[in-house]
């Protein structure tokens, strides 16, 4: 992956002095170690500021909707499935979007890397199939699939789904990937088990909505959350407040969260949210036989009714 | 200004000792870093730390408290009345704050303690509240407090400053309040005042020769106010921002709260939340206009009231103590270093090419 950026500047260079978009939408080059920083880059003079590395896994799609200018792009598989999202759900036309398409290897937990650290990290080093921190008096390597983050370990779409150029030949596909263990897990504890689990889960939530915020699915111009009139949930530190905010947020990307990944990197206490949006995920592949934002050429199930749709549930 | 000194064994025991007077608060380790929280009866506090992920400012001044309660129900006793609840009447203190965090303390204190309102709980909690300083010996990458107007051996906000002398502690006692908790826990040993003031100033300077980051702040109170809020550079600054509340949740400085009522029937409490200027719905007008309505609006403001407002109105230097944790914990790298900067060295008259 880190050879890639070369390609990915000639491209952004190539459509910005061709007129084609009036802004790349990327990556600079983070201030702190295991980040990056979105960024526009409006002149083909400065294309040489974009980097590309396993610290890209913000979901750029998130930067989209509501835009006006031509924009080009750069997509991951998941980022490149949020963009289908966006599409059918008219937050931004194909037309304006050059999409420069990012085969995929897997994005660096940064969570993981921290807690690992037998200090602060300074720096870090990535190579194809290792990742080396470095402290004041440290120094480790890990296996890069050891420190990768969850979602990425688990994905089966790893190659863009749509794109007008690539940076790179489309890679291999991780196949005989079981997507739900975690899921499964959850499903079979008690309801009093389930309860206490999710009470442990969200115990450190600060309630920032930085999970919701870097989600591409969460555009609604007013959140139920922050809704005051009428008041949908209260607005403290009530746990059961704090669990409704994250299952309600979760049925929300029902049947279209493509599991980037981006909620779980953005949280500041490191909560795993993400086993709520795959087990929706998980029940939506199992009832309608449904990936979110593979096609533009079908209408996700969620947003429309089937006669054959499924009514197992009505007893 | 005496110098105690305390045997590292001795500390527990003293904390011990204080548990019986004292709520006492400090750092402990979770599974993937250290927090702020309540000691009970068998925990001592753990300073294998650098810093804590959160700020100890919710001790103070939690995320959400009730600031009373009301009852409509015409068969209560109460009903149609405020009823306080809650009040802290025990003394509590915080073992182990770093000098960074406790200064903090004083720059929100110009917020709540102001001429003309002075703020009941806050003022409250602050009062009964003991702070007992752990200096910084090995500050992180992100630490910028020595040109943030603070330092890892700072003494403004701490009532006690301790510093790890190897074996000892040496306890520098700032205040009244820090010589009735030293006593009451026991910490009665002097030390050679000549040789713990010499000890003390060289990890003074070991520790901040330690710190690497920077900020330059000495233009701030100079520029145009309305030109640095019409600068270039905010386009660009805001544009990776997500609008989330880490930043300003995380800061110790950060003091903006939301009241909301929350009924159940005929009952009800009125809590004061935490808010942060970076949601949407923050400065939104009963006419339902809302002058911060874009993302860039509410970017400019955070760093133009750390940075620039508060410098302006209180002339005692930037709302930010340099504790690097809006950086560290930022989901997109949005780095107050960078902006502030930006900021200090922005030139009106230039026109500046927008960075990319």
């Amino acid at each position: 992956m880190l050879g890639y950026i070369d390609k990915i500047r000639e491209i952004a260079k190539g459509i910005l002095e061709n007129n084609k978009v009036d802004m790349v939408i990327g990556f600079r080059q983070g201030t702190v170690p295991m980040m990056n920083e979105p960024c526009i880059i409006k002149r083909p003079e400065d294309v040489d500021n974009l980097v590309w590395d396993g610290n890209c896994g913000i979901n750029l799609a998130n930067y989209l909707p509501g835009r006006t200018e031509k924009i080009g792009v750069i997509a991951k598989g998941c980022d490149s499935r949020n963009i289908v999202n966006h599409i059918i759900e008219n937050k931004i036309n194909r037309e304006q979007l050059y999409i420069i398409g990012v085969p995929c290897k897997g994005m660096t937990d940064r969570h993981k890397l921290a807690a690992l650290a037998a200090g602060e990290i300074v720096a870090v080093e990535e190579s194809a199939n290792s990742v080396m921190i470095k402290g004041a008096d440290f120094e480790n390597t890990f296996p890069k699939h050891d420190v990768m983050q969850q979602n990425c370990l688990k994905c089966t779409h790893r190659n863009p789904v749509i794109y007008d150029a690539l940076a790179v030949d489309l890679a291999d596909e991780q196949t005989d990937i079981d997507r739900y263990a975690d899921v499964r897990q959850i499903e079979e504890l008690s309801v009093e088990a389930k309860q206490q689990h999710f009470t442990d889960l969200f115990a450190a939530c600060i309630r920032c909505y930085a999970c919701r915020n870097a989600c591409p699915l969460c555009y609604c111009p007013t959140c139920f959350v922050d809704e005051s009139r009428p008041q949908w949930l209260g607005k403290g530190q009530d746990a059961i407040d704090i669990h409704t905010f994250h299952f309600l947020r979760a049925f929300h990307c029902a049947g279209r969260c493509t599991d980037c990944g981006a909620c779980e990197r953005a949280c500041p206490v490191g909560i795993n949210m993400r086993t709520l949006t795959k087990k929706l995920e998980k029940d939506c592949a199992d009832l309608y036989n449904w990936e979110a934002g593979l096609t533009l050429d079908t209408r996700p199930p969620l947003d429309m009714y089937d006669v054959g749709d499924s009514d197992a549930f009505i007893k | 200004m005496e110098i105690l000194k305390i045997k590292k064994d001795d500390l527990s025991k003293g904390l011990d000792a204080l548990k019986k007077s004292y709520r006492l608060f400090g750092p402990a380790k979770t599974e993937s870093c250290h927090e702020f929280k309540r000691l009970e009866q068998d925990e001592q506090p753990d300073f294998n730390f650098s810093n804590t992920r959160l700020s100890p400012k919710a001790i103070i001044y939690p995320q959400s408290e009730t600031m009373f309660t009301y009852s409509l129900d015409e068969n209560d006793e109460d009903a149609h009345i405020l009823k306080e609840v809650n009040s802290l009447d025990a003394p509590q203190a915080v073992i182990g704050i770093r000098p960074c965090d406790a200064d903090a303390f004083l720059l929100v204190k110009r917020n709540f303690d102001a001429p003309d309102y002075k703020d009941p709980y806050w003022l409250n909690a602050y009062a009964k509240t003991t702070l007992v300083g752990l200096a910084c010996e090995k500050p992180c990458p992100t630490c910028f407090c020595t040109t943030a107007g603070s330092g890892p051996f700072s003494e403004r906000g701490v009532d006690i400053l301790l510093a790890d002398a190897g074996d000892d502690y040496l306890a520098k006692v700032i205040t009244d309040k820090g010589s009735a908790l030293a006593k009451a826990a026991g910490w009665d040993a002097p030390s050679d005042p000549d040789s713990a003031t010499e000890e003390i100033e060289r990890l003074k300077t070991a520790a901040e020769e330690k710190i690497s980051s920077h900020v330059e702040t000495d233009h701030l109170d100079k520029i145009d106010t309305t030109a640095l809020h019409q600068a270039p550079f905010w386009e660009d600054t805001a544009f990776a921002c997500i609008n989330c509340g880490t930043c300003t949740f995380l800061c110790p400085t950060c003091w903006c709260f939301d009241i909301q009522d929350e009924t159940c029937g005929a009952k009800g409490e009125r809590l004061r939340n935490w808010d942060s200027c970076m949601f949407p719905i923050f400065t939104v007008h009963g006419t339902g206009h809302n002058p911060r309505g874009t993302k860039k609006q509410r970017v400019r403001q955070r760093f133009m009231h750390k940075l620039k407002y508060y410098v302006d109105k209180y002339e005692i230097g930037i709302q930010c103590v340099g504790c690097g944790r809006c950086i560290r914990s930022c989901p997109v790298n949005i780095d107050i270093r960078k902006i502030c900067n930006l900021m200090n060295h922005y030139k009106p008259d230039t026109v500046e090419e927008p960075a990319s």
